[in-house]
């Protein structure tokens, strides 16, 4: 059974479906409820399941999930949104020094079975705050798992399953992907959310990517394609724990990688892309892996992102100092 | 006593007279009484060990509680079978008397494990972080609700959380964000404030112009001020309230107005920042003593009772003393394997490489 979505209307129905499955999993955010959020991913919800699924919260994002902390402690399973990226920072401690900490702390008793929900990068002209990429702060803190959806089949089916998973994960949504049709397949259940996948299959270099830059990086390989080139395109999916399966096994198919993400270069995730490709496949590849991402700067006033953000042109550019190796 | 209320609810004085108040009452018994001076004699034992322990290097660090018995061991025996407790770090005599086994929080201290302690469904584990607990709580309060577990005609299937928290917490965002939510939401959530003058060394003065409880009306809910070195005042009131929120009537803060006879931890030094004669003035006021005073003029206890009472707090420092050989350190390998409740090939990976590496140094 197939239908075309947008990525949003896909988590609406992800979502929708969680909570019927099971009765202990309730939404809490700000302005979720009558609203159906702000990106509208929580519409109609409400009005289905009732206030104590749907739950509008008070203006407080450490509020929000540090009460998840004890829903879970009831044996709740709330799915938290943070309306946006920026807006997570005043729960971040929460989050880092609760959240993640919890199971390994208790010696393994009591599971923290959370979903904070952030849409997160840059591309819709936004003002300040509203167009971070802060996934590396969650990567970088073990008890988290981090995962971003880049299409609105996986959006549908990803949702859930970080809902069934007993550890808290960090779902980040590419909004500016949010209103991208995809084909949504109700009953095949793609890879679990622990695997990356090959989105395009090529020889001569490997794109990774995850969320947005997904989009972008099949773009870049379409008009690589015209100009000859045969690029391999991998969908992290999953940013922490990254499933090194996948990613070395096409590199070492194609022996050259490039990672592109939104989020600033210097500790990013490419950094560890790239020091893990460099243990494992150091006599394999032609080319050091190289990285297309934002700058070190905080994001730009939205007249410019798209110098900041990666294009074709600049992935492109990357690629070709690759296969000049 | 600066901050101290004349709404201060009071059922005991320092010199151990029974004085009435209008609206609250100890309904307990004689014998409850005497079960709660030995609570409160073990507990300061208890936290006696400890510190020493913690001077000899057998623990990284001791939080005391030394001064606070009676807000403690009040309290904790308002809580009923349904309730959950969410400590911060200083809740020992609540822990005792709630049954977690002492050897639990020593291993915290020691390093030996994380907290992972045998009755977490009832009492969670110490949060170090000030006043991140406070949420958790009412998270929780948030579930009884959802669960159906207030306002039931059974009071049985009635429950609430409360929340131990400092006068220092009280400055905190996340402290006041659960006051929030439990008011927006009505949870059936105690906050417990220990105000105990301090937070390491900044008196209550730096944290607030006005006595804590009366920002709870700020918030919407009641707040009230207890002697927190009276025994039966504070159970009355820990009852009332906890009543309330297991009826469904919602939060009430209460501040338990204390001292804190010893030090933050035992990596302070109290002499550098205040005034001995403090510590004096407190002393006369002292939890124990005004109990102990109070149940002898009434012949419920005698030399020969609080003899054997000592006798068993010598036995239970003795107990603590030879639990330390015995704490158990955490092995790198449960670690790994707590990290996730579903295991990681990335973690796993680690794990290997690290045994891998041991397995090479032994040979």
């Amino acid at each position: 059974m197939n239908e075309k979505l947008t990525m949003a209307k896909a988590l609406n129905r992800g979502l929708r479906r969680a909570l019927q499955a099971d009765p202990k999993v309730l939404l809490a955010g700000e302005d979720i409820g009558k609203l159906g959020g702000v990106f509208r991913i929580t519409e109609g919800l409400q009005a289905e399941f009732g206030e104590n699924r749907v739950v509008d919260s008070p203006l407080a994002e450490s509020g929000i999930i540090g009460t998840a902390v004890g829903l879970c402690m009831r044996g709740y399973r709330p799915v938290v949104e943070i309306q946006f990226d920026g807006f997570v920072f005043p729960g971040f401690a929460q989050i880092v020094s609760q959240v993640a900490k919890m199971h390994m702390r208790t010696g393994g008793r009591q599971k923290m079975p959370m979903v904070i929900r952030i849409p997160f990068g840059g591309g819709i002209g936004a003002v300040e705050h509203h167009s971070e990429s802060p996934e590396a702060y969650f990567a970088h803190t073990p008890g988290l798992k981090v995962v971003s959806c880049a299409n609105p089949n996986d959006a549908y089916w990803m949702i859930q399953q970080a809902i069934g998973s007993d550890d808290p994960v960090v779902f980040l949504e590419p909004k500016r992907r949010y209103q991208q049709k995809g084909e949504v397949n109700f009953t095949d259940r793609p890879a679990p959310m622990h695997q990356a996948s090959i989105v395009r299959h090529g020889s001569d270099a490997t794109l990774l990517a995850y969320g947005p830059m997904v989009k972008t990086c099949l773009d870049a390989a379409a008009v690589a394609a015209e100009e000859g080139t045969d690029l391999e395109v991998v969908d992290l999916r999953t940013i922490s724990p990254i499933d090194w399966v996948t990613v070395i096994s096409s590199v070492r198919r194609t022996r050259r990688a490039i990672v592109v993400h939104e989020a600033p270069l210097t500790l990013g995730l490419g950094a560890e892309i790239a020091a893990k490709l460099t243990e494992e496949l150091f006599y394999v590849m032609e080319s050091p892996v190289l990285r297309v991402a934002g700058f070190d700067m905080p994001y730009p006033p939205a007249r410019v992102e798209s110098e900041y953000l990666p294009s074709v042109d600049r992935i492109l550019d990357t690629v070709d100092t690759s296969l000049a190796y | 006593m600066r901050g101290q209320s004349v709404e201060m609810v009071q059922l005991l004085t320092p010199d151990g007279e029974r004085v009435a108040n209008d609206d609250f009452e100890f309904t307990g018994s004689a014998d409850d009484l005497a079960g709660y001076l030995r609570d409160m004699i073990l507990a300061r034992r208890f936290d006696a060990e400890a510190t020493a322990l913690q001077r000899h290097g057998e623990l990284g660090l001791w939080t005391p509680l030394i001064g606070q018995e009676a807000a403690q061991v009040g309290s904790a025996h308002a809580l009923r079978a349904a309730d959950v407790c969410f400590p911060s770090y200083r809740e020992h005599a609540v822990a005792m008397v709630l049954g977690v086994p002492l050897s639990n929080l020593l291993g915290l201290f020691r390093g030996t494990d994380g907290g992972h302690w045998e009755l977490l469904e009832k009492f969670k584990n110490y949060q170090i972080v000030i006043g991140c607990q406070a949420l958790h709580a009412t998270g929780y309060a948030m579930g009884i609700q959802l669960d159906g577990a207030v306002g039931n005609a059974d009071p049985d299937q009635n429950a609430a959380a409360i929340v131990y928290h400092g006068d220092g917490a009280a400055s905190q965002g996340d402290v006041n964000e659960a006051y929030v939510f439990a008011a927006s939401y009505n949870a059936p959530v105690v906050f417990f404030c220990q105000n105990n003058q301090w937070a390491i060394s900044e008196p209550i003065a730096l944290q607030s112009r006005i006595p804590l409880f009366q920002r709870a009306q700020g918030f919407g809910f009641p707040g009230i001020q207890v002697d927190g070195n009276d025994v039966l005042a504070v159970k009355a009131v820990t009852d009332w309230a906890m009543e309330r929120a297991r009826h469904g009537d919602g939060p009430t803060f209460i501040e338990a107005y204390t001292y804190r006879m010893g030090a933050h931890t035992t990596s302070d030094d109290p002499t550098k920042y205040r005034e001995s004669s403090d510590e004096e003035a407190w002393r006369g006021r002292d939890p124990i003593l005004r109990l102990a005073t109070y149940l002898r003029n009434l012949g419920a206890v005698d030399d020969a009772w609080l003899a054997a009472v000592e006798d068993e707090a010598k036995s239970l420092g003795a107990d603590v003393r030879a639990t330390i050989a015995q704490l158990k350190d955490v092995t790198m390998d449960e670690l790994f394997e707590t990290v996730y409740a579903e295991p990681t090939v990335a973690l796993e990976s680690q794990r290997r490489e690290y045994a891998a590496y041991l397995a090479g140094e032994d040979a």
